[in-house]
């Protein structure tokens, strides 16, 4: 997840740190809280590659950041080209799962029942903060239903595991050998 | 706790006889209390419907008791069912099951006026009730002179009106594309929050979430159970 590029494209106007970070929780509906430490280390590296500048002071004193030249290509540049998904993020629930497959002692239900309530209690969670008025912010919305969405998915897919499981235990009443792998 | 509005007590469904037997149901317990969603999950032929037309008195279990407001359907008898399905309970179906010859207001109100009310009184709860679900001057229309959406916001008016404690729900956004089920979720809840029970079922997740407590069913059996519980079951399924 690049906050560097989020950072950099909340610069458009001229802000201050603390205000670049509470602008970015904001605009995400809080989903990925930032210490300012972090904001400010962000913006000194982005200063250091000559995508920002000082940009003065506001009237209470506090030194602004806005965007140079550069930093508007850099932006242009970060919108106009898709988010990779040709090497997904090394995704621990697949693992888990691959990996209890494979180890007789592990009772694999047990594990996707676990899971899906776990992921459906998130579910809930989101629509607590939807209704208590989250999702009225347009953009704290669209990321609220980002997670409504990736939630629903995996809750989609442990359903799916738990079939070809069954299916799979079905059709061979004896334990599989191992090194097989499962599926 | 005070008592549910809704208790199924080991709850079983034969349908056929000897090598033709299915257990739809085997041994369900559950309640549903006044303020609160359920949803119900499960694959296709789960059960999950059975139990819906079981807690609703359209179908009766071969063993175990329903109880709707206190009353047991059993018992009830079946004029006493069918007065309960008029007075107290309240069916939202996934294909709208509304009179087409009717208008939305006379669709709203006929359950009122098959149990006695006065076409006049009848019509202006059911009037309150399409108010109460957005339809305010859609009274008069015809079901196929509105949308999916639409229709099935008269389904759940005519689900409601005239202070209906228990919602039953099979798959109402079956029909219906995500944000317009999403509203229909909306309305659904809404009447939970002011004390009506309610049950859903739904293969959705996402509609799912909107409930206080998610139940899975398979194999007729209640399997698992996430949210805030009164009494999680949790039943650990002997392999078949």
């Amino acid at each position: 997840m690049s906050v560097k590029h989020a950072l950099l494209a909340l610069l458009e106007k001229p802000r201050y740190g603390y205000e670049l970070r509470a602008e970015f929780e904001q605009r995400t509906g809080a989903s990925w809280p930032l210490n300012v430490g972090q904001v400010y280390t962000t913006l000194s590296r982005l200063e250091r590659d000559g995508l920002v500048e000082a940009g003065g002071t506001d009237a209470e004193g506090r030194s602004l950041y806005q965007l140079t030249e550069a930093g508007r290509v850099e932006v242009k540049g970060w919108f106009d080209t898709p988010v990779e998904r040709t090497q997904p993020q090394r995704d621990e629930l697949a693992i888990k799962l691959a990996v209890a497959v494979a180890v007789p002692s592990v009772d694999v239900g047990k594990v996707v029942q676990q899971q899906r309530n776990a992921t459906m209690q998130a579910l809930q969670g989101y629509r607590r903060q939807a209704r208590s008025g989250v999702a009225d912010d347009l953009a704290g919305g669209l990321v609220l239903d980002r997670l409504v969405f990736a939630a629903e998915a995996e809750i989609r897919w442990l359903d799916h595991c738990e079939a070809r499981l069954r299916r799979a235990a079905a059709t061979s009443t004896a334990p599989e050998p191992t090194g097989g792998g499962g599926r | 706790m005070s008592e549910p509005v809704l208790r199924l007590t080991d709850v079983s469904r034969v349908h056929g006889t000897g090598a033709a037997e299915v257990h739809a149901l085997r041994g369900v317990s559950l309640a549903a209390y006044a303020g609160e969603l359920v949803a119900i999950m499960g694959p296709s032929g789960s059960g999950k419907s059975s139990l819906l037309t079981i807690a609703g008195g359209l179908d009766s279990p071969t063993s175990g008791s329903v109880t709707v407001d206190g009353q047991d359907l059993g018992e009830a008898g079946i004029s006493g069912r069918a007065k309960l399905r008029r007075t107290s309970i309240g069916y939202v179906f996934q294909d709208f099951n509304l009179i087409p010859a009717l208008t939305a207001a006379e669709n709203v109100a006929l359950p009122l006026e098959l149990d006695g009310a006065g076409r006049r009184s009848a019509q202006a709860a059911a009037r309150t009730a399409l108010e109460e679900v957005g339809l305010d001057g859609f009274a008069d229309r015809f079901p196929d002179e509105m949308s999916g959406g639409q229709r099935q916001r008269i389904a759940i008016a005519r689900a409601i009106v005239g202070e209906r404690r228990l919602i039953l729900a099979d798959e109402p956004t079956g029909a219906l594309d995500t944000e317009t089920g999403e509203d229909i979720l909306k309305l659904i809840r809404a009447r939970c929050d002011a004390g009506a029970a309610g049950v859903l079922v739904t293969h959705e997740p996402r509609y799912a979430s909107w409930a206080d407590r998610v139940i899975y069913v398979r194999d007729g059996i209640v399997v698992d159970e996430a949210g805030e519980t009164p009494g999680a079951l949790l039943v650990d399924e002997a392999g078949a």
